[in-house]
């Protein structure tokens, strides 16, 4: 077993023992919250397994890296940065789904680019975050969220 | 409180989703008979290392959004200045609390009793990117050198953007006091 699913499985339950010791009714009332957020994540995770199930079937490492790997250069970054703007998965999901590319081929600045842009920017939200806050936040926000982004990834691809 | 973005009808769409790729699969599997070993392999291999980790993402989802509630966000923020103020947002923001819209009435009444622009946009980023049970997951399936970097860097160039934000937006406000009515 990985020592990242020991450490998390641990935490969780170091967590819940001091929750527990604490406030008895509190943590029934958490866990209740932790079932709900557990069903509805579900589908969304079966949804995830079979498509990269797919994916990986059918799609050789060859292709992948063709799209998302070294070969692609800044051209596949900038793709891969975009679909994170625009898909709007839970980042709980998309880490599967990153990891099933990066180990068949994509390379670390498209998967990093992906995953940070992904989470950064809400173009589903930013219609909520302009009214909010107002359009001058909200645009500089999500827009200068970008160039960090690709800034982020292109650091990472360089340092690892 | 729903950790997830997602309604009730949205759980609905979600699971006849599942279920039209579910049936889509198989009917590709019957043409692609030889393909059938390996979808079933990967999927399973996926879900068996998510599945052992997610329990204990979901107990911390709910022990975190039960014991913090917004409004002890709120006052802990109000009071976020300097340094100290960056750090305070970045990580009131961590905390496994909500999806982003949850944040954005939160940032508006700390914009109204005058916390920093930076400070503002620094916890709204880090709300929306850097989750405690998100970070946990990376780890799980990316490793621990790609959360760390990310994680790393995605705080200072946050901070650095935040500041930016702030120099630009009240640039542009002095300028429009500074013109004659």
């Amino acid at each position: 077993m990985k020592w990242t699913t020991i450490f998390i499985n641990l935490f969780a339950l170091v967590c819940f023992f001091i929750s527990y010791g604490k406030d008895k009714s509190k943590t029934k009332l958490a866990l209740k919250v932790s079932l709900k957020s557990f069903l509805r994540i579900l589908p969304l995770i079966l949804i995830i397994v079979v498509f990269i199930g797919l994916m990986l079937a059918f799609l050789s490492p060859a292709e992948i890296s063709k799209i998302a790997g070294q070969k692609s250069g800044f051209k596949g970054v900038l793709i891969f940065a975009f679909l994170g703007t625009i898909l709007h998965i839970p980042s709980l999901v998309s880490f599967p789904l990153a990891a099933s590319l990066l180990r068949s081929g994509a390379s670390l600045t498209a998967i990093a680019a992906f995953i940070t842009t992904l989470t950064m920017i809400g173009i589903v939200t930013l219609p909520l975050e302009i009214k909010e806050l107002g359009q001058k936040i909200a645009l500089l926000r999500n827009g200068l969220s970008f160039i960090v982004a690709l800034a982020i990834a292109l650091i990472i691809g360089v340092v690892l | 409180m729903t950790p997830f973005p997602r309604p009730k009808k949205k759980i609905g769409r979600d699971w006849l989703i599942f279920f039209l790729i579910f049936i889509a699969t198989i009917i590709v599997l019957w043409i692609f008979p030889q393909k059938k070993q390996t979808v079933i392999h990967i999927s399973w291999r996926y879900f068996l290392e998510m599945i052992i980790i997610l329990p204990a993402i979901m107990v911390i989802i709910g022990l975190f959004t039960t014991w913090i509630p917004k409004e002890m966000i709120k006052k802990y923020l109000g009071k976020a200045s300097g340094i100290k103020g960056f750090g305070l947002s970045l990580l009131l923001g961590a905390l496994p609390t909500g999806p982003l819209y949850i944040a954005f009435p939160i940032a508006v009444a700390l914009r109204q009793k005058g916390a920093r622009i930076a400070n503002i946009v620094i916890f709204l980023s880090a709300w929306a990117c850097i989750k405690i049970p998100q970070e946990m997951v990376e780890l799980q399936f990316l490793g621990l050198k790609f959360m760390g970097s990310r994680l790393i860097l995605t705080i200072i160039l946050i901070t650095i953007m935040a500041l930016f934000i702030e120099l630009i937006i009240e640039r542009v406000e002095k300028r429009k006091n500074d013109l004659p009515a």
